[in-house]
């Protein structure tokens, strides 16, 4: 069984219970425990089940490359699937539900799946699932789904109750990984007075120097770790972050720092995650190393552990996951937890080392204490259905005829180290293949390159490959110093700190156990945890004609669970390569790709939710409208309220009273999300006239025209008014979605083509706030305020003026998108919402109402006009609207030109704007195409037509649309028609699309 | 995540503060020109291997279009110019130069 | 004249750091070749300030000039002398090919002060915040999360962040969330 130690476990406090739930179960804890060491403590061996076969699975790691031990986390709004037990503090109240098991962890009824694994093999997905086609959707998909996922969704229905955030920080030296590696790099980095920031991904200091033991300057490596971390907290140019993982390294020295605030303290406060956004010079990764798993069958039996996480498992919690443990290796370091077990009182019974020489000076420390070594043997096979049982033994260099059986309840393996290599990688920094040590490591040759083409990331200690405690720190000093300097900082002072521990001997590459093991042991001997994919997997790709890595290992699915093959990777690889007969190196490695270990969709997307999701651009009278029943629409980042809806109406009669009453009487609209763009300069008329297609230098002060914007293509991309302001002066109205962008074209041209045309821009669409007073009434209210003459002769259609209204300073421009008597009110932001007032009040005795964007369409539909983004959408060029009056034949050029000569853009084909009328009054479907004879190529009736604008007529009483159609112009009064998605054919008369006021009589009263 | 410096008001900016506008010292061609000239002009892209030269626009921040010489493969930067300029300055062809001997892009060299 | 009103009357928010929506200020957007000396004069005598050098803030006790560009400023005058100081401006500049308008109504203002301050802004700008890099008198156009904003830093350790009026809600409930309390980052 696993239980706690009597002695041991230097993180946790044992004054300080614990108390936790696991599956409804009450268990204790202590004070620095982990979710994993807790539940060891409590003999829970078992953690969860794995993905495909759902067989029973423990712990296997102590740290963040922890493949098995996944649990849902929290309740309610605090849930979250797939948290690693090894990498969650435990904390009072925590309650973990283990993952992947219907309907309990100890019964489960998919493990069947492991009986019929036979049937699954590698690619199983896709063979099985490609034929009959039609099953797909009712028997393959349904299947697919309900056995896939790890873990549960969160209820959609509930918000995550926590917070997060970003941060920007910049350093000179960013080191990630405190371990003693990292400590040391960040030491001598900062002594050049470098700005150095130090990640730590756990709580604690040190990485695995305290558990591995050796000295450091004669001191106990926990001493050296508290001294050094002291030194570096006195320094102001150093920042220390721990519970902060480096998740990625980025081009040009960006790297993100995930910081894990509260998650061991949940609800206390503040945000929960913050994400740091790292700009650094140079990067060092003293990322350490991840010890590999061997491959013999039986090694996903629970109670088959690492033999370093075992380790940690001892000297940092006080547990022991066994009471009579096997070890198994093929290198040295294996033997420092023989020695840690039987120092704790565990029974090792016997140390398999697959080498035929077996180890070194540790070998020799196990023998003395009486521990049984035995050389070149190996493990046949792992029994025990939810715990190890028995352990079978042979020699490595067979096919696993067992010699002995011994009955053990752990099995700690080592299969060697491999460095982590994952932030060195992900910005193209290259590996090399290093043979004694079977691993890939940094080639420092070819490095991540930054923006002035220099390497600008530096590996050190076990993360480079140097694993002797003493290598580590020597290269971790030079590590800093080379980043210093690079960074800048020449006066690094390499103080290295002298690292003693036991010699070793090399390691032997074992990449199955026994080597020449037979289908049904391969069968059994896992190589991904998580994802169930054995060694029986790999060779039947390769058979089948895998070669490259990439390839096998998306058809196996080796490596692409939720840790990214962490243990796997190199394993599978090898097996790969054995099974091809290349070498490693020839085989490669998979991409490393951030970030390093998940991390929450919370900290990507930091304090962008709820209220500041998205910016939420706001009129001066917002909050009048919101209290006024506004219908919102989104245009843009803009609200613009769609309908003012009373609470005795639905919205569409909100809208069919606000379009009569502003035709029979007054409607106010908030015109301020209207682009506003002043242009000035000597040239500036020059410049109108490249900007729109109509003539706009001859303009008159005082007047306004209506124009059209084309992009350099010929394609329409904004209107709008513009008024002469004064002789060199102009004010281009664009559209709502418009402002931003139309100003950034007119920069551009001025910037980038014309620079030595003298014309300024400036963008004041939000200095004012613009009102259009529309209606019968219009002028009445207006006079009713007093000020300014309003009427026809002294403002005439298209004209504006400068004035009072009331109180008001403004300017009144005398246009109108409606038909209608209408004046656009510009005045200052700041009093828009007290004009808009004043508008209200005295509007009263002239039937005035507030109107929305609905009731701006239909008016503008109703009249004929067309809207930017209706009628075009980037295709459509101001001919196919009839709009060729518009278009200046008298200029030698504007943007648009040139491009309407392009024989497509003259083609007679092309479609024509016309009015669109149903046979029977009905409104045609949004965006409906028209068919005409015959059909294309995939035998789809041919379309001749589509509707752009749509809308029922509260003043005609009828639907009424635009739309283009082939040959429109030349069909008047042709019945088209319009297949429906629910399959009703529409029938539409092609009309004049000016369905109201044909001779504009109604706007110039 | 890039980082170019702004030539005109000397912020290092990151990406997010940058708009990227496509290819560098396009001519322009208006009515008069070819259809084959006018086509080129507005579709016909360099898509190098290595030595690239970009508009980009310090859009939050001075709002001005610049010059950007860089390498596709590497990201690494030559340097940053004024955008009112038909051809990079001699300065930058140096720069290009010292790091990619025999560079060529268009028919610059 | 109506009485004008801010986009958010003088919403205020206590963290880490104390955000206050400074009320209507006084903005002239003036662009024109800085290098002028009419323009200089102009604007040095509207404002009582000097001309500041690129990326810099010039403050006086009536008004400032912002560095926006190579070719734009930022003036900063009394909200009630605006179009006074737009009309002296434009008077100053007469013959020039310039161009100078009233901003400020299309403006909000807060200011981001206490120990947290630089804190809040490094959780929303990508700009280097520290107290080596940042230092009062610096004027910078950035991003703060999803829009366009400037800040300065004044003497006494207070952020002023100008963005545009429509998006001032946003910019309050930004500043605010980055200021919630227990959110110290603790760098700075």
């Amino acid at each position: 069984m696993s239980t706690r130690l009597a002695k041991q476990g230097r993180l946790i406090d044992r004054s300080k219970p614990v108390e936790f739930t696991f599956n409804g179960t009450r268990m204790s804890g202590y004070e620095g425990d982990t979710l994993a060491s807790a539940l060891l403590a409590n003999d829970q061996m078992m953690m969860g089940r794995s993905f495909k076969y759902h067989r029973p699975r423990g712990v296997v790691a102590s740290g963040a490359e922890e493949p098995n031990a996944l649990v849902g986390l929290g309740n309610g709004d605090r849930f979250e699937p797939n948290q690693r037990a090894t990498t969650t503090e435990l904390f009072g109240g925590l309650s973990a539900q283990s993952q992947n098991h219907w309907p309990s962890l100890e019964f489960n009824v998919g493990a069947i799946n492991t009986h019929l694994s036979r049937f699954l093999p590698a690619g199983f997905y896709y063979k099985m699932f490609m034929y009959p086609r039609a099953f797909w959707k009712h028997v393959y998909e349904p299947f697919i789904r309900m056995s896939a996922g790890l873990g549960k969704a969160p209820d959609p229905e509930l918000k995550d109750a926590d917070t997060y955030e970003h941060f920007y920080f910049f350093a000179d030296v960013l080191v990630v990984g405190g371990g003693v590696a990292g400590l040391q790099a960040a030491k001598v980095a900062a002594s050049s007075g470098a700005k150095v920031l130090l990640l730590e991904q756990t709580a604690h200091w040190g990485g695995r120097a305290p558990v591995d033991g050796g000295t450091i300057d004669g001191m106990q490596p926990e001493a050296w770790i508290e001294q050094t971390l002291a030194e570096l907290a006195a320094m102001d140019n150093v920042t220390l972050r721990d519970r902060c993982m480096g998740s990625g390294v980025y081009d040009h020295g960006y790297a993100l720092g995930y910081e894990r605030l509260t998650d061991h303290s949940p609800g206390n406060g503040g945000p929960r995650h913050r994400l740091w956004r790292i700009r650094a010079k140079q990067i060092v990764t003293a990322t350490g190393a991840i010890e590999r798993p061997l491959s013999f069958a039986g090694n996903d039996v629970p109670g088959v552990m690492l033999a370093g996480a075992m380790r940690d498992y001892v000297v940092n919690w006080g547990v022991t996951p066994g009471q009579r443990v096997v070890i198994v290796t093929n290198n040295d370091d294996a033997y420092r937890t023989a020695i840690t077990l039987h120092q704790a009182g565990v029974d090792v019974v016997c140390v398999l080392d697959a080498r035929p020489m077996g180890g070194g000076a540790l070998m020799e420390e196990v023998r003395e204490l009486g521990i049984r070594v035995e050389p070149g043997r190996a493990i046949a096979k792992v029994t025990g259905g939810k715990r190890v049982a028995k352990v079978a033994i042979c020699a490595q260099d067979g096919e696993g005829g067992a010699q002995e059986e011994i009955a053990a309840d752990a099995v700690a393996m080592s299969g060697g180290w491999s460095p982590v290599v994952h932030l060195w990688s992900h910005c193209g920094g290259k590996l090399n293949w290093d043979d004694a040590q079977a691993h890939f490591r940094p080639d420092a040759s070819r490095p991540p390159l930054g923006a002035d083409g220099a390497d600008f990331v530096v590996a050190a200690g076990s993360a480079n490959g140097e694993f002797a405690l003493g290598a580590t720190l020597s290269d971790a000093a030079a590590a800093g110093v080379a980043a210093a300097k690079a960074a800048g900082f020449d006066g690094a002072k390499p103080t290295v700190a002298v690292g003693l521990d036991a010699d070793e001997v090399a390691m032997q590459p074992i990449w199955l156990m026994p080597a020449k093991a037979d289908i049904k042991l391969r069968m059994k001997t896992w190589l991904d945890y998580q994802n169930d994919v054995k060694v029986s997997d790999v060779q039947l790709a390769a058979r089948e004609g895998y070669e490259s890595v990439e390839h096998t290992k998306r058809y196996t699915t080796l490596g692409m669970a939720t840790d990214q093959g962490k243990l796997s990777n190199i394993n599978g690889l090898a097996v790969l390569a054995d099974t091809l007969g290349a070498k490693i190196p020839q085989v490669g490695t998979t991409t490393f790709r951030p970030p390093y270990t998940p991390i929450s969709m919370g900290a990507i997307g930091g304090e962008a939710r709820g209220d500041v999701f998205q910016p939420i651009r706001k009129t001066p009278m917002h909050d009048w409208h919101d209290a006024n029943g506004a219908d919102w629409e989104p245009v843009g980042h803009w609200r613009r309220a769609y309908a003012f809806v009373r609470s005795n109406e639905t919205v569409e009669q909100a809208v069919a009273r606000e379009v009569t009453n502003t035709r029979e009487n007054l409607g106010l609209l908030d015109a301020s999300t209207l682009g506003k763009l002043v242009v000035k300069g000597p040239d500036a008329g020059r410049f109108m006239d490249m900007m729109y297609t109509n003539m706009m230098s001859t303009l008159k002060v005082g007047k306004c025209r209506y124009g059209l914007m084309c992009s350099e293509n010929g394609f329409l991309i904004d209107d709008g008014v513009v008024a002469r302001i004064d002789d060199d002066t102009w004010l281009c109205h664009t559209t709502t979605g418009g402002a931003e962008r139309i100003h950034g074209h007119m920069e551009e041209w001025l910037q980038t083509e014309w620079w030595d045309w003298k014309v300024y821009v400036a963008n004041v669409t939000e200095q004012l706030a613009q009102i259009a007073v529309v209606g019968p009434n219009a002028r009445k209210v207006l006079e009713k305020l007093g000020g300014m003459d309003v009427s026809k002769e002294a403002l005439p259609f298209m004209e504006w003026r400068d004035g009072k209204l009331g109180e008001f300073d403004c300017r009144g421009y005398r246009i109108s998108f409606s038909g209608e008597l209408s004046y656009e009110i510009a005045v200052p932001a700041s009093q828009g919402m007290a004009f808009w007032t004043a508008l209200m009040e005295a509007g009263k005795e002239f039937g005035v109402m507030p109107y929305g964007t609905e009731c701006l369409h239909i008016l503008r539909a109703e009249k004929g006009f067309i809207m930017i983004g209706d009628e075009s959408d980037g295709t459509v060029i101001p001919q196919d609207l009839g709009l060729h009056w518009a278009l200046s034949k008298k200029k030698e050029d504007f943007l648009g030109k040139r491009a309407h000569l392009r024989s497509h853009m003259a083609d007679p084909d092309r479609w024509q704007l016309v009015g669109l009328e149903t046979v029977c009054g009905s409104v045609l479907p949004d965006g409906a195409y028209a068919v005409g004879n015959g059909s294309n190529a995939n035998g789809q009736r041919n379309v001749i037509g589509r509707v752009t604008s749509t809308y029922h007529s509260p003043t005609l009483g009828k639907g009424i649309a635009m739309g283009l159609v082939h040959h429109g112009r030349k069909r008047m009064n042709d019945v088209i028609e319009f297949p429906g998605v629910d399959g009703t054919i529409y029938k539409a008369k092609i009309v004049d699309q000016v369905f109201y006021d044909k001779e504009g009589e109604k706007q110039n009263v | 995540m890039l980082i170019l410096e702004c030539p005109y008001c000397g912020v290092k900016a990151e990406e997010t503060e940058l708009h990227a506008g496509g290819e560098a010292h396009l001519k322009r061609f208006g009515p008069g020109s070819t259809d084959g000239e006018f086509h080129d002009y507005l579709f016909m892209r360099e898509n190098p291997r290595g030595v690239h030269f970009e508009r980009w626009r310090h859009i939050n921040g001075c709002g001005k279009w610049f010059h950007a010489a860089r390498c596709t493969t590497t990201l690494e930067v030559f340097g940053t110019y004024s955008a009112q300029t038909f051809e990079p300055p001699q300065n930058i062809r140096d720069a290009i130069t010292a790091k990619r001997p025999g560079w060529s892009w268009r028919d610059l060299k | 004249m109506s009485d004008p009103v801010s986009a958010l009357n003088g919403a205020s928010f206590s963290g880490i750091a104390s955000v206050d929506e400074s009320g209507l200020a006084g903005m002239i957007t003036l662009r024109g070749d800085l290098a002028s000396p009419k323009l200089q004069a102009a604007v040095t005598s509207a404002t009582g300030a000097t001309m500041p050098e690129p990326g810099k803030v010039a403050l006086s006790v009536d008004g400032g000039l912002c560095w926006m560009s190579p070719d734009e400023l930022l003036v900063l005058v009394h909200y009630a002398e605006v179009e006074a100081k737009l009309a002296e401006i434009n008077a100053g500049l007469a013959g020039e090919h310039a161009l100078a308008v009233n901003v400020s109504d299309a403006r909000a203002v807060f200011q981001v002060s206490g120990d947290g301050a630089r804190e809040v802004l490094g959780k929303l700008c990508p700009v280097d915040l520290s107290a080596q890099a940042f230092v009062p008198g610096q004027f910078r156009r950035t991003r703060m999360a999803q829009v366009a904003a400037a800040f300065w830093l004044d003497q006494d350790g207070s952020f002023h962040i100008v963005c545009f009026r429509s998006v001032a809600d946003y910019m309050f409930c930004l500043l605010s969330t980055a200021a919630q309390s227990q959110s110290e980052v603790g760098v700075y």
